[in-house]
């Protein structure tokens, strides 16, 4: 089994079961929706509060797509035959978590603007914080993933992954929305960029490995 | 040249007796030195010129800020080597830690709220070191809830250590997030690498409560690991012949 054909797999999982990978984008926008009507509808207000209201939905819709990500698999056995595998655990962790990301984050990145706007955040705004979601949300993948692993066949497993999780990937949301605001205040990003780069490459790095070591223990 | 072993006490028959021989000299020594520190802090130490009073519960909160991140940091520790080497007594001392270390950093928390609001005007202020503090309590309350979630010990031992060892990456950016974020709290007063920006005597009533804290630390974690074993290892023959009717130590 190769790290390719469980990317192809997933992928296709994904394309046949619309109404799941649909669920979160919509939910994301449901959330993020919600905020006006509790904080009220002042324009400038909600500018200010756009970005940071963007990031948290997003951070709270991709936590809900991930307890599915090994749970089918291992309900129906095709994780114990990943297990078996002569490729790499990691690697095809990498490969589910990468059809993962663009099945769902990927689509919240593509929604994103459109809730952008809503809040009224310029043109400028709206590109920094597609980049920094297109940087972040892999990151959120890549930990939940982790956390997902761990929680294979535990109960309760979706509440307690996002106890997991939601710590851990706090800093990506520091520096994702603080990029956005960075950009408005009319001060420079890229340092916030960089940071939120140097997490990815660190979580592409080592939340496979991390991700692999729970799914071993969980089936064990 | 005898070697020494550093397993001989890896076995949990062994480490039981020595844990029940620490726990007495641990908690005299809690009490000792917490009434020692506590003196100075309340007695012996100055007035504040600036803070007034209301700073004297440094003696508390600092220690217990050290202490819930030294905490984390030794419970990713055992959990690594519980997991590295399949260590039972190790993934049982990172159990019998948790719940202490997230009591540290509740305290810390605590203490913090109190000092904040006749310093700042705030019971609470999103600033970098508090917020991390935050994150910190949130990290040990996972572990305990993703070791509560699991039935099988030995599972429950390895998953909670893999979480373990993932969030001790947040306890460096917690101590370098004072430099990170430049905000409200005040910078750390003391330092390895310059001298502290504060009265001796002060920074001696704290390293004392520290040292406190840790023999109340050690007290609590041998006799927490005290019962973690007994439960785990209730079949066991030697537990048997040491308690016949059951009767707790």
């Amino acid at each position: 089994m190769t790290a390719l054909a469980v990317f192809l797999r997933d992928l296709r999982l994904a394309q046949r079961r619309r109404a799941d990978t649909l669920a979160a984008a919509i939910f994301f926008v449901i959330v993020a929706s919600l905020f006006p009507l509790a904080l009220g509808a002042d324009p400038a207000w909600l500018r200010r509060l756009g970005p940071g209201v963007v990031w948290v939905a997003a951070l709270l819709a991709s936590m809900l797509s991930m307890p599915r990500l090994f749970a089918d698999d291992a309900a129906d056995g095709t994780l114990e035959q990943m297990l078996l595998s002569p490729t790499p655990l990691p690697l095809l962790v990498l490969a589910k978590v990468g059809a993962h990301w663009l099945a769902n984050g990927l689509l919240l990145t593509l929604v994103a603007p459109v809730l952008a706007l809503q809040y009224g955040l310029d043109g400028g705004s709206i590109g920094i914080l597609v980049l920094t979601l297109l940087l972040g949300t892999p990151v959120l993948s890549l930990v939940g993933a982790i956390g997902a692993a761990l929680t294979v066949g535990v109960r309760g497993a979706a509440v307690l992954l996002s106890l997991l999780v939601l710590p851990l990937v706090t800093p990506a949301l520091i520096f994702g929305a603080g990029a956005v605001e960075a950009a408005a205040g009319g001060m420079d990003t890229g340092g916030h960029f960089s940071l939120l780069g140097a997490m990815l490459v660190a979580a592409m790095f080592l939340a496979p490995w991390a991700a692999a070591a729970g799914l071993r223990i969980s089936l064990d | 040249m005898t070697r020494i072993n550093w397993f001989y006490y890896a076995a949990p028959a062994r480490f039981y007796g020595l844990a029940g021989k620490l726990v007495p000299w641990c908690a005299a020594a809690a009490v000792v030195l917490a009434l020692w520190g506590l003196w100075i802090g309340l007695v012996v130490a100055p007035t504040d010129f600036q803070q007034r009073d209301s700073y004297r519960i440094i003696f508390v909160h600092v220690p217990a800020s050290w202490m819930s991140m030294v905490l984390y940091v030794a419970m990713a520790f055992w959990a690594a080597i519980g997991l590295i080497f399949n260590a039972r007594l190790a993934a049982m001392l990172a159990q019998a830690i948790a719940p202490t270390g997230a009591l540290m950093t509740f305290l810390s928390l605590w203490t913090g709220a109190l000092w904040g609001k006749p310093t700042w005007g705030t019971w609470w202020v999103w600033d970098a070191r508090l917020t991390s503090e935050l994150i910190l309590l949130f990290l040990y309350i996972g572990y305990l809830s993703l070791r509560a979630a699991i039935d099988d010990e030995r599972r429950a031992d390895r998953a909670s250590a893999v979480l373990a060892i993932v969030g001790v990456v947040n306890v460096p950016i917690i101590y370098f997030s004072v430099q990170w974020w430049n905000t409200l709290h005040q910078g750390a007063s003391v330092s390895l690498t310059k001298a502290p920006t504060m009265a001796a005597i002060m920074l001696q009533g704290m390293l004392v409560m520290t040292l406190a804290l840790w023999a109340y630390a050690f007290a609590v974690v041998f006799a927490r690991v005290r019962l973690i074993i007994r439960e785990r290892e209730r079949g066991a023959a030697w537990l048997r012949d040491l308690h016949p009717a059951g009767a707790l130590p």
